[in-house]
């Protein structure tokens, strides 16, 4: 209280009070002002890439137009382009990716928070989350110099021996290939699928594997039964935002897909990337149709993972407010 | 009876294929790091920091080009980016409601999302194409674009934790609004905010794709932003894919002396949050 009252008489004091009064809503305003240019560069700037993608690739679409994603003729000399190879790499290496992480991922994030011993769950996750920090180009090396010899000695003949007769393990075993490419992007995404539905079991209430357990269920088909259906929506919302990460690695990618315009139905055989295409030629473009065409190439790839990304959160954006937890997840 | 057993076999059997799933997510971790070693650590001398690449086919020589770039590059990303994903982050925390704020934390998750390949080609055209030049200087700007959303959704988060009686405390005690933001929560905030801006700079310090046609690389020492210049990672890219068998010592090396790197600002991060975390407690 006597603190309370000696204030006003302190500010009563003839101008000084009124001047800083004045210097402090100036200074909030600055202050504000400055928060503001910030906070707005950050729209801006994505506007000014848009721009400038759009502009940027104007050549290209004026002259192939919507042909450009359904041809699949790459010259750049004849100054023809057509990118059906590019998305198709892009979508299928993708896919593949996630049918080898979802599981094991799922399966990592299942075991951390439902039947890993306590003082070993962060620990674990602590050094998967490890592989999420590791270079991209790095990936590549190893995958070069470590994945694809393994797999071509050993796993890829086997596979040949065991599905050959599918169009899909047929051809020579080339080492780099749309299946080592998903292979190393499978390992790359699994740690972003993990956390996040590691996250997303995490907010699932005690209650309903509780009920399940006190109904005579085992722990696996509490699991199965309880826990799981009701993360279901979040742990889309995490295979979602692997599945745009997945889309927009460039570096291992180029270093293992073995980078040639072409679709094959065999694994086995090289493909190309949207990624790829932009990270191998861009610096060696010489005519502005080239150009203009790697730019485009970029203004799809871009469009798509927007798209993507945007269905993860808003997925993962609705269990997050049902469950009032995992916001750390977006 | 029988079918009680079969349930719990069958439990047991599921968690055993979920401890397997672990081990197999855990194992390329091991491998890629002890590979590292067995093939990176043997290259690493003095020589290796300290000298230039040798001509190809001659043993000897080091990456010091691609460390002094790399540091280069990622000091300027920092000053560009650091500053304005602070700013915009303490703007959304403090002002959540205004519109602004909502459309600049949207924004950033599309950035955020945006492929690193994709902000390289943006700076391509907006810095490369009119300056008609590669430089050093375009790179630090694509890898800023990557670290402003990164920094600026920590930030945000971190200041959302300082508890709002320590703002009202400031306040009530006549700071200015300002000074309340600056001084107490910023300041409560900031070992959260260290955690964010290392990880960031841990990420863009082994982005390769945004500098491929930016920065370029160099075969040369380059101090100066304005031409091509070399960095560990671009290094790591041209000696693997490279056909000398010395360059792939290199590219081993180099790669190495990357993933410490990163793993150090990685640990120095989840120190901050360390204490972080006791401050909150």
């Amino acid at each position: 209280m006597t603190t309370l009252a000696t204030e006003p008489r302190a500010a009563a004091a003839p101008s000084p009070g009124t001047r800083s009064l004045e210097k402090a809503s100036r200074g909030d305003r600055a202050f504000r002002a400055a928060l503001t240019l910030t906070s707005v560069a950050i729209p801006v700037l994505l506007g000014f890439l848009l721009w400038e993608l759009w502009t940027g690739s104007a050549l290209a679409r004026q002259t192939f137009g919507l042909d450009f994603i359904t041809t699949s003729e790459w010259d750049p000399v004849a100054e023809r382009f057509g990118a059906l190879p590019l998305i198709f790499g892009t979508l299928l290496s993708s896919f593949l990716a996630l049918l080898i992480a979802v599981p094991l991922s799922l399966g990592v994030a299942i075991y951390l928070t439902e039947f890993a011993p306590m003082p070993l769950r962060q620990p674990i996750a602590n050094v998967i989350g490890l592989l999420a920090a590791i270079p991209s180009v790095v990936y590549g090396l190893w995958g070069i110099f470590v994945l694809i010899p393994v797999l071509r000695t050993t796993v890829y003949p086997f596979l040949k021996q065991l599905f050959g007769f599918t169009p899909f393990f047929q051809g020579p075993i080339y080492g780099p290939s749309m299946l080592s490419a998903s292979v190393i992007l499978a390992i790359m995404v699994m740690p972003y699928i993990m956390s996040v539905s590691r996250e997303v079991l995490l907010a699932v209430p005690p209650s309903q594997r509780e009920a399940a357990l006190a109904l005579g269920a085992t722990r696996w088909e509490a699991v199965r039964s309880a826990v799981v259906p009701y993360a279901r929506t979040g742990i889309m919302g995490a295979i979602i935002l692997g599945l745009g990460r997945a889309l927009g690695e460039t570096m291992a990618v180029t270093m293992l897909i073995g980078n040639r315009h072409e679709i094959a139905a065999s694994l086995f055989a090289p493909g190309y990337t949207m990624a790829a295409v932009i990270a191998n030629e861009f610096a060696e473009a010489a005519t502005d149709m080239h150009f203009s065409a790697l730019t485009y190439v970029a203004l799809v790839l871009f469009g798509v993972t927007v798209l993507v990304n945007a269905c993860a959160r808003l997925l993962i954006w609705r269990v997050a407010r049902r469950s009032g937890a995992g916001s750390s997840a977006l | 009876m029988r079918r009680r057993a079969f349930r719990r076999f069958k439990s047991n059997v599921m968690t055993a294929l979920l401890m397997l799933s672990v081990l197999i997510a855990v194992l390329p971790l091991v491998f890629i790091l002890v590979n590292l070693i067995i093939k990176g650590a043997g290259s690493l001398s003095i020589d290796f920091f300290t000298k230039m690449p040798a001509p190809a086919g001659e043993s000897g020589g080091g990456v010091a080009h691609a460390i002094v770039g790399s540091l280069l590059m990622v000091g300027t990303a920092c000053l560009i980016g650091i500053p304005v994903g602070i700013g915009a982050g303490i703007f959304s925390a403090e002002y959540p409601g205004s519109k602004l704020a909502t459309m600049t934390r949207f924004v950033a998750d599309v950035l955020n999302g945006t492929p690193s390949i994709v902000i390289g080609v943006f700076a391509w055209t907006w810095i490369v194409a009119n300056q008609k030049h590669f430089s050093g200087f375009a790179g630090s700007v694509a890898l800023a674009i990557l670290m402003v959303p990164m920094v600026m959704r920590t930030t945000e988060e971190m200041i959302r934790l300082v508890p709002n009686s320590l703002r009202e405390a400031a306040l009530a005690l006549g700071f200015q609004r300002w000074r309340t933001s600056l001084q107490i929560v910023l300041m409560t905030a900031l070992p959260g905010i260290l955690t964010g801006a290392l990880l960031a700079v841990a990420r863009v310090a082994g982005e390769t794709a945004p500098l491929l046609f930016t920065a370029l690389g160099s075969q040369y020492m380059s101090t100066r932003l304005n031409e091509p210049m070399a960095a560990l990672p671009l290094t790591v890219y041209t000696y693997a894919t490279g056909p000398f068998e010395e360059w792939h010592r290199y590219a081993w090396a180099a790669a190495l002396v990357l993933i410490i790197l990163v793993f150090l600002l990685n640990i120095g991060a989840r120190l901050a949050t360390r204490r972080m975390a006791r401050l909150r407690g």
